[in-house]
């Protein structure tokens, strides 16, 4: 749809190598203008490399970063039209809160009347309006999180790089500013690109997620598909919870495989390019898993097991029961329907669950 | 009395019997001596004599003047070459490096004072290294003296205070994060805006701490103006030394010693005013 402008950021075989190591390996991606990008992985995997390369911290071993169209190879972070909210905030503990925000305006010469306009009226976008003012040690976590992006937003950057700033917040507060960020993007119609480990945070708030493993992109793609089509199995692991067990297959017919756990329960599964006597990692989601009292009542699943619940995790609305296969023992994982029904289910009771074939991820074992 | 108050005053007792014996007591002795005159062999009256010589007397004043001053340069050069330094061992320098140098700088700390200064004698006299060096590479075609003058002192008291600076320097930028610096290189500044809104605001109770202690050592040196400067650069602990043992005036020589506590604290109120800081802040941040 938007052929004829360039995306605000594209990166092209994207590379970094320190010494011996690989850091991030030729990487690809593009984010479309005022979109929301997330670059999800677990530490060590490259992104904050990445991260830092596109904002002129690192100079890429090889490959290619362009900014609207243009490449910025060789341009200096101070002088790239992007900004970046640091991991810790990085405010300046010197300087009050306009200060920190009129810094950048300041570094390009803009009038001091027009700074304090300026200031004040980004302080209005983040609703803090009036606490120019404050040292920054004043500040609760999440108005200085809002600080930090006012910070950059009021120099009108193509891009805005943010590394994991929700990591240092509680729970609570970091649920609400997941929220608050969507809207704050939003609202300065920019393109963030978000490095985090944190799953939920980048299913949440992203547009389109790109899954890092071991300097590489596992896959790129709105949070539903990754989280319903995953491409990996790393994808599948990583992304969302999910029952994971490893077997041999034991007869494929196309997509359709039947896999032998190694905890010896049979299963039907679907993967594409497996052959008979492959190793392969099977994963199955909590939430895809229906529970039953009456083994009629399972339909027409693929996979079917009486079972006996051996613990109930509760946790309001992600409540998990955790029930196990006599014959084979294994442990399976399943999420607690929040229906009368099954309120009163308690160690030891006897289900049945059951999910369907296509809700088992099969892919080949990579070993790991 | 509670056991807990016994323990309060056992453990100040050390710190009291310190500041008692050889603080305040000596001090206060040095008052009276200050504040008196002798008529006759033996007898005194209370007098301020002492302090009016002090002012009347040119040589005391612009001495004391020109011991101020070369202490302030002394400071401030001292503060130019150790900031780079203490900002590459704290920031620039990595691991293995930065506790090395760090090391280099504490190591000529190890030998006393006098045979450090007698080094500097070594190189700048005129059968000296450097001296010798310039005649074998022919640029100069006699022997250059470069001792007893100034430069030559200034040399020493730059050279003796600099670990004092370097010492609170590090610690403090140590602290800045460099996610700081980096946010502001960031934002579209350079190196010199960086530096001076970001790293130097951020240093000042380290700058503070380690220019008070520098320019004390500088104001009380002895020994390097003696052994370093020349017959020019008379150094007002001289003057005080020579009231006390040559002259054997202690009045006069307690008078002067006043006179330099008084200006060296006025000298430090000021800095600390100038800088908006605090001596609670400086000292307790910076060392």
């Amino acid at each position: 749809m938007m052929t004829d402008t360039p995306p605000d950021l594209e990166c092209r075989g994207l590379a970094k190598r320190f010494d011996n190591v690989t850091a991030v390996d030729s990487v690809d991606f593009s984010v479309p203008a005022g979109s929301f990008f997330s670059i999800l992985g677990p530490s060590g995997c490259g992104k904050t490399t990445i991260m830092r390369m596109i904002a002129g911290f690192l100079e890429p071993s090889s490959g290619d970063i362009r900014i609207k169209g243009r490449s910025v190879l060789g341009v200096p972070p101070n002088k790239r039209p992007v900004n970046m909210v640091f991991q810790h905030l990085a405010l300046f503990p010197m300087m009050n809160v306009a200060e920190n925000i009129g810094y950048g305006l300041r570094r390009q010469g803009v009038s001091k009347s027009e700074i304090m306009r300026r200031t004040g009226e980004v302080l209005e976008r983040i609703s803090l309006p009036g606490i120019g003012g404050r040292k920054v040690s004043e500040l609760s976590g999440g108005q200085r999180q809002r600080v930090a992006i006012a910070r950059c937003m009021v120099l009108e950057p193509d891009v805005l790089l943010l590394d994991e700033p929700l990591g240092a917040l509680d729970l609570k507060l970091r649920e609400k500013m997941k929220v608050e960020l969507k809207a704050l993007q939003a609202e300065f119609d920019t393109t963030f690109v978000y490095i985090t480990h944190d799953q939920g945070e980048a299913l949440v708030m992203s547009d389109k997620v790109a899954v890092m493993n071991a300097g590489r992109f596992e896959q790129v793609g709105p949070a539903r598909e990754l989280y319903y089509n995953p491409a990996t199995a790393f994808v599948a692991g990583f992304v969302g919870d999910a029952n994971r067990w490893k077997g041999r297959v034991t007869a494929a017919h196309g997509a359709d495989v039947t896999v032998l756990l190694d905890s010896g329960l049979t299963l039907c599964a679907r993967g594409t390019g497996l052959a008979q006597g492959d190793r392969v990692e099977i994963f199955v989601r909590p939430e895809a898993i229906s529970i039953a009292h009456d083994p009629h009542a399972m339909g027409e699943d693929a996979n079917q097991i009486a079972v006996q619940v051996t613990a109930m995790l509760f946790n309001g609305a992600n409540s998990r029961v955790l029930v196990r296969d006599p014959q084979s023992g294994a442990e399976i994982d399943v999420a607690l329907p929040q229906s009368a029904a099954f309120a009163g289910l308690d160690k030891g009771d006897a289900v049945h669950i059951g999910w369907n074939r296509d809700q088992s991820l099969c892919f080949a074992d990579s070993g790991t | 009395m509670t056991p807990g108050r016994l323990s309060f005053f056992l453990l100040l007792a050390p710190l009291v019997l310190w500041l008692g014996l050889l603080i305040v007591i000596p001090h206060i002795d040095m008052a009276l001596v200050s504040l008196r005159a002798r008529v006759a062999p033996g007898e005194y009256t209370p007098s301020l004599q002492n302090y009016a010589d002090f002012f009347t007397q040119p040589l005391y004043l612009v001495t004391f003047a020109r011991t101020a001053i070369m202490s302030i340069l002394a400071t401030a050069i001292t503060l130019i070459i150790g900031f780079p330094i203490s900002y590459y061992i704290a920031k620039i320098a990595k691991g293995r490096s930065q506790a090395s140098l760090f090391l280099m700088c504490l190591i000529p700390f190890w030998v006393s004072e006098l045979v450090r200064t007698f080094g500097w004698i070594i190189l700048l006299r005129e059968t000296g290294v450097i001296s010798g060096l310039l005649q074998w590479a022919g640029l100069a075609d006699q022997p250059v003296e470069m001792l007893y003058n100034d430069s030559a002192m200034m040399l020493g008291l730059v050279y003796t205070s600099m670990l004092f600076m370097v010492v609170p320097l590090t610690t403090t930028l140590e602290s800045l994060d460099d996610a700081v610096i980096e946010a502001g290189y960031d934002l579209g500044g350079n190196g010199f805006s960086v530096l001076r809104e970001i790293v130097i605001p951020h240093a000042m109770p380290g700058i503070v701490s380690g220019c008070i202690v520098v320019f004390m050592l500088s104001l009380g040196n002895y020994l390097t103006p003696t052994m370093l400067g020349g017959k020019d650069s008379l150094w007002f602990t001289q003057l005080i030394y020579s009231q006390f043992i040559v002259r054997f005036n202690w009045e006069l020589g307690a008078a002067f010693g006043f006179c330099l506590l008084g200006a060296s604290s006025l000298i430090v109120w000021g800095m600390l005013r100038l800088t908006g800081q605090t001596l609670e802040r400086t000292m307790g941040e910076g060392s």
